[in-house]
């Protein structure tokens, strides 16, 4: 093996990952570093291009304020989590968000604007957007704003370093390069983490060649969680999991079905349930006060479709996409205006997909498949880790000092905004946990928000912090491992010492080593079986969450005996030991919650009901020793900053 | 096999100063062999068919047959990235052909202003206004509590 060369870089701030909600903090650090002489990098485990959640691109943008209030908002995002958000979180971006969409604007992309120049609302907070270059747009800004020299790409971070004196400051990360054998060292003052959420610590639905048709991206390994854990930072709603409900197996979005052509879905034999559930005696009011309140919750509208399908056995669930246009039709004048509309409306269709699932269209085009003709399947996926959508996991962080209360005050405001408990350090986007519903702008916004507050802490706290150079040289040993645990071990085996023409993605077996992609099916596995994926229809008790702890100890030791045969399965390596971390987490934090508080994305078999009394005040939170290789888990107390008498829906 | 190379279109990007498929693989699949001077992608059950190689490929090299798992052979979606839209052809498995036109920009690419225009705003790093902020809100000022 070639030995590896170490690059260090120093500077003031950091940044862990630039998807959209690092891309808001290299734009928004850029300007406050320029005026205080202070240098800001970022670090890309991909291209910036094209990385993180938006690569693909997005067919809308799901957080706009308009005329709306913070408080509007705060009433839609409480209502949909079943109850538990940080209000001064979701207010923060909320009063922002609007800015950002107006920037987006200015950077060059493409909103749709009605015969009057308004915005085309999908929903209420929803505009509809020609979003196939969004992320190339918004990565642009920033690149501009940072400068190509204080930009590192394909560099894969897998720990964040901490002051030698203490152990409680952030002083730096240390990662490889997938491309070239190298090992960066990132010293910094200060730190922002938006390396995104997890996919693939749940066994995805398909696992052929489709494994990697998640909804999430599967280049989302979890490094957001992983990273502010290992640091010892407190991590807040990891039990929360996100489970949308979308057109089979593509996993196309139907928001524009739902919202924009107001199409209808009922079970298999045509049951509106629905409209059922929310009526008098419905199955909605068994989940007070949440359910009873529209817009129903997320995990709720899953319920309601699970119950259909694996209680009742009346699947699959339809969405009537036929209907949906027919409807439409009727409501055109005459037949050259339904001509004319029912084009547009099939290009508005269409884009939706290719602009944000690409993989939608290929399968409709394989299937013959004519949303004007026929209804067409949708389907609960598995769990993911998105903070930023319907899920809440992430680091617990300071909120801003303005949106607060004298109760809030001692639980939500400890620093700078957005910083967590480890000082310098910071999170955003998919990594800040219980700011929900924050999507693509919103994120951004989170990146922006955070990015001010870094420099701030930056200014304020001039004494450079030393990393222990003792941990960096075993840090370094650790990264290589793989790599030369696969040199010592492959001539055992046949396959191993064979001359490969290409050395994947065939798999090796030897019984001194795992494969990368071998311990990602045991993790998928285990959380599918015994802590609630789609496999076991999302049902777990305190007994499979005790037999997948077991099960996970055994896997983190056999993470020790790691293979890779180069930086490509190298990096494969390091994801899933990030997701592992995120795995034990996740079920700690759901065998702590004694109860179902959202039925839909999970179900705690032996507490199969919503307990407010003892839970619905409260978060979940934890804190990781790595020295022990111990989580604390514990409540916090959630707190309302707000009165919220009417919620304002979609 | 989620996005594949065709053999005879692919040059490596020999003439360019970096394989663009490999460049913008957002998952790090496309793989160059040196030896070949070809592109192939390397784990294609990992690919989530973002289509980004597809897209920037100077040779229209690379192409996406639909996961084999669930999807039926036969289709194929092909778009074509211009400065300003993208085309789309959707060839179903029957026979139809779909052709689609969106617009993907409205600034032409290395013309994009970080602060859009808006300047940089009256904030200062003790108070909660962001850069470009309040003239980027389009409001006044900021809501608080």
């Amino acid at each position: 093996m070639q030995n590896f060369e170490t690059i260090e870089v120093s500077t003031d701030l950091l940044i862990i990952g630039p998807g959209m909600a690092g891309s808001g903090a290299c734009i928004e650090a850029a300007h406050w570093a320029r005026q205080n002489n202070l240098k800001v990098t970022v670090v890309d485990k991909a291209a910036m291009e094209r990385s993180g959640a938006v690569g693909m691109g997005l067919s809308a943008i799901n957080q706009y304020q308009g005329e709306n209030t913070p408080v509007d908002y705060l009433s839609y995002v409480r209502q949909d989590l079943m109850g538990l958000c940080r209000d001064d979180l979701v207010m923060d971006i909320s009063r922002h968000v609007n800015g950002s969409v107006h920037l987006f604007e200015k950077f060059g992309l493409p909103i749709w604007k009605d015969k009057e120049g308004n915005y085309v609302h999908e929903g209420r907070w929803q505009l509809m957007i020609n979003g196939e270059s969004y992320k190339a747009i918004v990565a642009e800004a920033a690149k501009t704003a940072i400068g190509l020299d204080n930009i590192y790409e394909r560099v894969f971070i897998i720990k964040l370093l901490l002051d030698k004196n203490d152990r409680q400051r952030v002083c730096g990360a240390i990662g490889f390069s997938v491309r070239e054998q190298k090992i960066y060292v990132f010293r910094c003052n200060a730190c922002i983490v938006s390396a995104g959420g997890a996919v693939h610590v749940f066994k995805p639905r398909s696992t052929g060649e489709g494994l990697g048709r998640a909804w999430y991206p599967p280049w989302n390994s979890g490094s957001s969680s992983y990273l502010t854990t290992a640091a010892g930072a407190e991590m807040s709603s990891q039990e929360v999991v996100f489970i949308p409900a979308r057109y089979k197996d593509g996993y196309g979005p139907v928001g524009a079905w739902f919202l924009l052509f107001k199409a209808t879905a009922t079970s298999a034999t045509g049951f509106d349930y629905m409209g059922e559930g929310l009526a008098e005696g419905g199955e909605l009011h068994n989940w007070p006060p949440y359910g009873e309140v529209k817009p129903i919750p997320t995990c709720l509208r899953n319920h309601l479709m699970m119950k259909e399908m694996y209680e009742k056995g009346d699947g699959p669930i339809l969405i009537h996409t036929d209907k949906a246009i027919a409807k439409i039709a009727e409501a055109a004048p005459d037949k050259k205006t339904y001509k004319k509309e029912m084009k547009k409306l099939e290009a508005e269709a269409w884009e939706d997909f290719l602009d944000m699932t690409i993989s939608q269209a290929v399968l409709w085009a394989s299937k013959d498949v004519f949303p004007e003709k026929s209804s067409s399947e949708i389907m609960p996926s598995e769990p993911y880790f998105i903070g930023s959508h319907s899920g809440a996991s992430g680091a617990w962080t300071s909120g801003p000092e303005d949106i607060q209360t004298a109760d809030s005050k001692d639980d939500y405001f400890f620093g700078y905004n957005r910083m967590t408990t480890i000082k310098g350090l910071f999170a955003a986007g998919d990594g800040v946990a219980n700011s929900s519903h924050k999507f693509s702008s919103g994120s951004f916004t989170e990146g922006r928000i955070a990015a001010k507050a870094a420099i701030k802490f930056c200014v304020e706290n001039q004494n450079t912090p030393e990393p222990d150079a003792d941990v960096i040289e075993k840090l370094k040993a650790q990264i290589e491992a793989p790599l030369k645990f696969y040199e010592e071990h492959a001539g055992y085996t046949t396959l191993g010492a064979a001359k490969k023409r290409y050395d994947l993605p065939v798999e090796e077996v030897n019984p001194y080593f795992i494969t990368p992609k071998m311990a990602l099916f045991r993790l998928n596995k285990i959380m599918d079986e015994y802590v609630g994926g789609c496999g076991s229809q999302y049902n777990c008790s305190a007994t499979t969450l005790n037999i997948a702890l077991k099960e996970l100890e055994m896997l983190k030791q056999d993470l020790s005996k790691l293979a890779a045969r180069n930086l490509h399965e190298l990096m494969r390596c390091w994801e899933n030991i990030q997701r592992v971390q995120l795995a034990e987490a996740h079920t700690r934090h759901k065998l702590f919650r004694e109860e179902t508080r959202w039925p839909g994305y999970f179900y705690r078999t032996d507490f199969p009901k919503l307990d407010q009394e003892n839970w619905g005040d409260v978060f979940v939170n934890s804190v990781y020793d790595e020295e022990k290789d111990e989580f604390n888990v514990f409540k916090r107390t959630k707190h309302s900053l707000v009165q919220i008498d009417k919620v304002i829906g979609m | 096999m989620p996005s594949y190379v065709i053999n005879e279109k692919c040059d490596g990007c020999k003439g360019g100063d970096k394989t663009a498929c490999e460049y913008i693989c957002p998952n790090d699949l496309m793989t160059l062999d040196e030896d070949l001077m070809k592109a192939y992608n390397a784990e294609p059950d990992m690919c989530w068919e973002c289509y980004n190689c597809v897209k920037i490929c100077p040779s229209q090299a690379i192409e996406v047959r639909g996961y084999a798992d669930f999807t039926p052979l036969g289709a194929n979606v092909v778009p074509l990235r211009g400065s300003n839209d993208i085309m789309w052809t959707v060839s179903f498995r029957g026979g139809t052909i779909k052709r689609f036109k969106f617009p993907i920009r409205t600034v032409a690419e290395g013309n994009v202003v970080p602060d859009g225009g808006f300047g940089e705003g009256s904030g200062t790093l003790d108070d909660q206004l962001l850069f470009t902020e309040p003239a980027s809100l389009k409001a006044d000022e900021l809501w608080t509590l």
